[in-house]
């Protein structure tokens, strides 16, 4: 396949022999100065532009328009009848934290303890992963990798799905999750029916344990703060990594992420991050969003909604509701963007945005809650989301609407590199899909008895 | 506890007389005429602006402007698209139970005896098109239990209504690390451990099941053979297990076996080879992929996922491009859902073989129609538009293999099973009214897809405690 995908680059897109050439030698990701010509481009912030260039000089976006100059030396890509997407960003996913789901050595998601939020994701995704090139080859250039577990499960990494290091990778954002109380309702699961229900119990002291949290979190900020200001004749304060790592969500700095499901559970936590006056918040999974989306529009707290690709969270509900979630509570006035939820399938994140499109976000809200809205929750808009000028090359060139099931992506670039079109799937479909041609003598393929 | 049964009982009774009524009279008739559709054959290409005229549950004329026999319903499909009832070839749906996770051989046990016809995951696979699923066993045996073909017939109270009437009787194999972990790994591979807890030891117990089958077999046939002309000859030891292997030798029970990793699929082979049975089909098959030509030489088909992989070792090395080439390499592929989330967008994960291999608009129809139905054995009544099949249709807006369709009518035997525009806002027929909130049976179901560890290390214990498995 990427010798298919080289060959359709060197004969459909590219114009100088001499291009074909470089191509075809060379499946290094590189940076460089690129124009992509001729394209339908698809700016998110500006409309679309119906044909027109775009312009990548190093990790930036140098030119948008109709009428761009190609400067010298620039490899040309020629998009007659080619599309041009911002790289698309999953708003909740657990790629690069995990490699075989049920292999516990692969999986760095979930440390120890119940208050862990000094737990970096940044540190433990592996820019290695099997799954990334197999994510970003559909479009989806960069995710928030999430930790899971316990009270707070850690800080999450908004990440670049290209790059060796954890510094390479990082995209400059970062949010320290609460996975939010949930009151239980119903029967529990049958595996886990022995011994009395203590559900209730739990769920009254998680509750509390929340706020004893940032109640102590509030008093050791104070300490210091104070300890700081005139440290002159006092004893040092002791560390506490946990309420340090949440001295930025009181300031602001770094936003929560609230992970919080159920209607009476997103009541409860809109009421909380209101009573503790936290500054800069977002709401994750939002399942039962469309049920309260009043409230949510109110509170005026941004939502990262999803999967939307899942079965409705009550039995009782129309088979829809997940699909319709995020076009109900955009309709109420509540900001979405979307997330997969995924680790190793974080590549169906178009098609999560195609059907929340389709029962009722539409296809340009649709588009904007994978590239831009994200973006803007995460403080990281004037680098991500759009085709702008001075914006990093975060794109792709697709044969038509990323979130179509049959579309190709042709060509991608992440931080102005322009990477191969190529995964462990594509390889694998290579070798396999005329597995003998290179036999010269034809063998019994029946298998033999024994 | 008594009051508890008085009370399902009196709620199954009120169900069953609301679905009557609310389903009312008409929408029992089994006539439907669909006007004006781009109908999807599968079979026989595209047909635009044409009818679809379903009389007694069959469909009786395939046209331009057909004659609209005096009653029957007629459905105005202007502008959309019709395409046959899909079918789901791994489901778990409809089911109170999963596994006899109790020895790795348990051949005698059936899917029959647990089909719940109230099961909400019918309803939902319904509104996304789907017709006929194949409600199987699950995956902690080698040689599981019996699985079951079922219609949606939703609103039907009977199980045995629902069962699809005449279908193939087929069987679950599993091969790989479900049964070495759940017969090789018990107790922690202590004492309690018994074979497989290899995949040579999973070959082992296929081959012993299958030997003694056919011993069976042969001292029935003898003992047969000799009553007639000796009215003493003694009968051999009724064995219900033994019967089932030897139906899965005379060809009468189809093999469906869970499978992932190359080698495992082509031992089979061999193993079946070596019996004569040739009637398989491989479900998940996630490496059938690099085994295609042996696949297509044997006349093996596949069931797959269209792009599950990673949630366990042995589907670390698959690839989205499987059905792809299978397909191109001659393989009758099918795609499935095994899930009950999934099951609601089977045309959608068809379509990914476009993007995945760029398969035609046939062939990736054909991954949820007539292969599954060949695959079932069932493809002389359902799995394409013809005169004379079964009407199970499915009305689309939009292309069905396209992100942005939308299913709207769906039809079984040529009832209306699902109507988008009159979908209830509260679909209430849980029959348990402590469940009123919460987790439905079918979110925990369809779990062979086991993300954490953590769920792993649950439900083994789950698995050890109790000789119902949810491993499928």
């Amino acid at each position: 396949m990427k010798r298919f995908m080289t060959f359709v680059l060197a004969v459909g897109f590219l114009i100088q022999p001499f291009e074909v050439q470089a191509q075809e030698q060379d499946e290094k990701a590189r940076q460089g100065t690129y124009a992509i010509t001729n394209a339908r481009i698809e700016t998110v912030a500006n409309g679309t532009i119906e044909r027109g260039t775009v312009v990548i000089e190093g990790d930036r976006i140098i030119a948008v328009g109709e009428n761009v100059a190609i400067p010298d030396g620039a490899r040309v890509i020629d998009g007659s009848g080619l599309h041009v997407y911002p790289g698309m960003i999953d708003s909740g996913t657990n790629l690069g934290l995990t490699e075989i789901g049920s292999v516990a050595e692969t999986n760095d998601t979930n440390e120890i303890g119940d208050i862990t939020p000094h737990m970096e994701a940044l540190t433990a995704v592996n820019p290695n992963a099997v799954a990334i090139p197999v994510t970003r080859v559909s479009g989806v250039t960069t995710v928030v990798a999430e930790p899971t577990g316990g009270l707070l499960p850690g800080t999450a990494a908004v990440i670049n799905l290209f790059g060796y290091t954890a510094e390479q990778m990082s995209a400059g954002s970062k949010m320290v999750i609460v996975q939010f109380p949930q009151e239980p309702s119903g029967n529990r699961p049958r595996w886990q029916q022995s011994g009395p229900d203590r559900r209730q119990e739990r769920y009254k002291d998680a509750l509390a344990k929340l706020d004893e949290v940032f109640d102590r979190a509030e008093l050791y900020d104070r300490i210091m703060t104070a300890y700081a200001a005139d440290p002159s004749g006092k004893e040092q304060p002791v560390y506490a990594p946990e309420m340090d790592a949440l001295r930025p969500v009181l300031s602001g700095d770094v936003a929560l992420m609230v992970k919080v499901d159920a209607a009476d559970d997103i009541l409860k936590a809109i009421d909380w991050v209101q009573k503790r006056e936290l500054p800069n918040v977002v709401f994750s999974g939002v399942n039962e969003g469309w049920r309260v989306a009043d409230k949510l529009a109110e509170a005026g707290i941004p939502t990262l909604v999803g999967p939307v690709l899942a079965t409705p969270t009550r039995s009782s509900d129309r088979y829809d509701r997940a699909y319709a979630n995020a076009g109900l509570m955009a309709e109420a006035g509540v900001k979405v963007a979307i997330r997969s939820g995924e680790s190793e399938n974080v590549r169906n994140l178009p098609f999560n945005a195609g059907f929340a499109a389709t029962y009722g976000l539409g296809k340009e809200a649709a588009l904007r809650a994978v590239t831009l809205a994200p973006a803007e929750m995460f403080g990281i808009a004037d680098d991500y989301g759009s085709i702008e000028v001075g914006k990093k090359a975060n794109l792709f060139v697709s044969d038509g609407d990323p979130f179509e099931t049959s579309t190709n992506i042709l060509a991608l670039f992440i931080d102005g590199f322009n990477v191969p079109i190529e995964s462990r799937h594509i390889d694998l479909y290579e070798e396999f899909l005329n597995r003998d041609e290179g036999r010269l003598q034809p063998v019994e393929i029946l298998p033999a008895d024994n | 506890m008594r009051n508890s049964i008085m009370k399902y009982t009196f709620s199954t009774t009120l169900l069953a007389l609301l679905v009557v009524v609310s389903l009312g009279q008409a929408a029992f008739a089994q006539d439907v005429l669909i006007r004006n559709a781009t109908v999807l054959t599968v079979t026989n290409g595209t047909l635009e602006d044409t009818d679809v005229l379903i009389t007694d549950g069959v469909i009786a004329d395939i046209g331009t402007d057909l004659r609209a026999p005096r009653g029957v319903d007629v459905i105005d499909a202007t502008g959309k698209f019709v395409m046959p009832g899909i079918i789901d070839a791994h489901a778990h749906i409809a089911l109170s139970s999963i596994n006899e996770g109790s020895s790795p051989v348990t051949a005698e046990v059936s899917m029959e005896d647990v089909v719940n016809p109230y099961h909400l995951g019918i309803y939902r696979a319904s509104a996304g098109g789907v017709t006929v699923s194949h409600t199987m066993h699950g995956s902690a045996n080698v040689i599981g239990g019996q699985n079951e073909t079922i219609k949606h017939r939703w609103g039907a109270t009977d199980p045995d209504a629902i069962r699809f009437e005449g279908a193939p009787r087929t069987i679950k194999f599993a091969l790989g690390e479900n049964p070495t972990r759940v017969h090789g790994r018990r107790a922690s591979g202590g004492s309690g451990a018994i074979v497989p807890a290899t995949r040579m030891g999973v070959e082992q117990v296929l081959r012993s099941a299958f030997e003694n089958g056919k011993r069976y077999m042969e001292a029935w046939d003898a003992y047969n053979a000799e009553a007639a002309t000796n009215p003493r000859a003694v009968p051999p030891v009724w064995n219900e297990r033994l019967e089932v292997m030897a139906d899965i030798l005379r060809g009468e029970i189809l093999v469906h076996c869970h499978s992932y990793r190359a080698d495992e699929i082509v031992m089979l082979t061999r193993v079946l080879k070596d019996y004569g049975v040739d009637k398989i089909t491989f479900q998940h098959a996630n490496e059938a992929f690099k085994v295609a030509p042996e696949l297509a030489a044997y006349g093996a088909h596949a069931s797959v996922f269209a792009d599950w992989w990673s949630y366990k070792f042995e589907v670390y090395y698959s690839t989205a491009y499987n059905a792809a080439i299978l397909t191109r390499n001659g393989v009758i592929t099918s795609v499935n859902s095994d899930s009950g989330e999934l099951n609601r967008h089977l045309y959608h994960e068809a379509a990914k073989s476009q993007r995945y291999g760029g398969l035609t608009d046939d062939e990736a129809l054909a991954l949820i129609t007539i292969n599954p139905a060949i695959q079932l054995g069932i493809q002389d009544r359902v799995g394409s538009i013809e005169i004379g099949k079964d009407g199970d249709v499915a009305i689309f807006e939009g292309h069905p293999l396209s992100v942005y369709t939308i299913p709207v009518l769906t039809y079984v035997d040529g009832v209306k099973v699902f109507d988008r525009e009159n979908d209830p806002d509260d679909v209430r027929v849980d029959v348990d009214p402590t469940a009123e909130v919460g987790m439905y049976e079918g979110q925990i179901t369809g779990k062979d897809h086991i993300h954490s560890h953590e769920e792993v290390v649950d439900m083994l214990h789950f698995f050890q405690s109790v000789a119902d498995t949810h491993i499928h």
